[in-house]
């Protein structure tokens, strides 16, 4: 495989244009900057993150919702880590958590329906965040608690949908991409129709790409290959798990539970029909209703530059405050949060960070 | 997030539930998304459900078809 590994390096290295290829997907942004890609590629070819984060593009309104949400409310509340230290305007859950809040971390949206079970006398909350690869999951649970006819169950969703998002990069003049890294198993779940779709509309290749380094050599190669031909196609290089016409069941699932609406993305401002709601036959369930929790207003956070980052307009290592007054001990921005955020992967795994600007 | 990570299911029960091998550590999952996978099949799990049921042979096609764009590059 390291031979392999090397034949593909080699074959990228042997392009002379020059390519900007853009991954959208934080487990892509965490496992490039891990192996070393970046720095093996020759100058001509660079990759770009986009907004492949689910905690990093959730705007700063929804964030201080939540936390009104656990603040007003004798509630439950079930998350993911990634969210625990992603800061609100005043607050973050887990200084919520410090002030006597009930906020526990799970692995899975059946951990909270187990809480759910056991507590029948508590307002149980799951915090529903995640692209197509983690929407399924929270369907499957929400449908299973409906069977149980469970009542104290119920879901804040701030689920998104990455095709949306792609289509703002591609539309947008200022971001210059050439081709896409697609999110491995995001198209798991969507297959690879929304990436034809957009390949044929822009006239850019898109290659669905798995997560070992070889997998992003070859991904690389493909769309390096498709460029050099003048080719616009959507290609699957992680055949292993990805099948073109994706996972229906899992579809179907989001389909019975939940609906597209306009949400508002961090650095990326309104999209339409690019988030996810409870249908109304499954409102009961839905804590943003249970609660009766207000859109709030978005406060950008000062000095903070994780929209730019999150398009691919500037790196990481470009905002002022990075490595200086934004570390993932002490993060500013979501981006450095999540352990899978650009600034965060930056952070860890690129030398010579700290005082070289 | 997205992160996934293959095991081997080792037993289907009811409710959908599944009890999978991943990395020599026993685990139950929820088999609802993958409602045709059988024992001995690989998945790939992602918060607490199998997501997809694997296929490694695949991968070696891609590998092999891009051997062949390389070698007919090289010929050219």
């Amino acid at each position: 495989m390291q031979n392999y590994s090397n034949v593909l390096l080699n074959a990228i290295k042997s392009v002379t244009q020059n390519i900007s290829l853009m991954e959208v997907c934080g487990t892509h942004t965490m496992a490039i900057a891990r192996s070393g890609i970046r720095e093996l590629l020759p100058s001509n070819i660079k990759l770009l993150s986009g907004p492949g984060c689910p905690v990093c593009v959730t705007s700063q309104g929804d964030i201080d919702a939540v936390i009104e949400m656990v603040r007003l409310n004798d509630i439950i509340l079930l998350t993911f880590g990634d969210m625990m230290r992603v800061p609100g305007t005043r607050s973050s859950l887990q200084e919520e958590r410090s002030r006597g809040a009930d906020i526990r971390i799970v692995y899975s949206p059946l951990d909270a329906l187990r809480v759910a079970r056991e507590n029948p006398e508590r307002e149980v909350v799951f915090l529903g965040i995640g692209f197509e690869t983690t929407t399924p999951a929270v369907a499957a649970t929400l449908e299973e608690a409906r069977e149980e006819r469970l009542s104290n169950f119920s879901v804040f969703s701030l689920h998104k949908l990455v095709p949306p998002a792609l289509e703002i990069i591609f539309s947008d003049p200022e971001i210059q991409v050439d081709g896409l890294i697609c999110p491995g198993h995001v198209s798991a779940v969507t297959g690879i129709q929304p990436y034809e779709t957009l390949a044929a509309k822009y006239g850019k290749p898109c290659v669905v790409t798995g997560f070992e380094t070889v997998d992003i050599l070859e991904g690389i190669f493909m769309l390096v290959n498709q460029l050099q031909k003048s080719q616009a196609r959507a290609e699957i290089q992680y055949r292993r798990v990805v099948r073109a016409d994706g996972n229906q069941v899992a579809l179907d699932s989001i389909n019975r539970v939940f609906e597209a609406v306009p949400v508002r993305w961090r650095g990326l401002g309104m999209i339409p029909y690019s988030g996810l709601r409870l249908r109304p036959e499954y409102s009961d369930m839905d804590a943003r209703l249970r609660f009766n929790i207000p859109e709030l207003e978005e406060i950008p956070i000062k000095g903070c530059a994780c929209g730019a980052v999150l398009t691919g307009k500037i790196l990481p290592t470009d905002c002022a405050l990075f490595g200086q007054a934004c570390t993932p001990l002490k993060p500013v921005g979501p981006c450095m949060v999540s352990h899978e955020g650009s600034c965060a992967a930056y952070y860890r795994y690129i030398p010579g960070r700290e005082g070289t600007k | 997030m997205c992160l996934g990570v293959p095991g081997k299911v080792i037993e289907l029960k009811e409710n959908h539930r599944a009890i999978v091998d991943v990395n020599g550590n026993r685990a139950e999952i929820s088999v609802r998304l993958t409602p045709d996978v059988k024992p001995g099949q690989y998945v790939l799990i992602h918060a607490g459900f199998a997501m997809e049921i694997m296929d490694e042979s695949a991968a070696q096609e891609t590998m092999q078809y891009l051997l062949e764009v390389l070698r007919y590059a090289e010929l050219q």
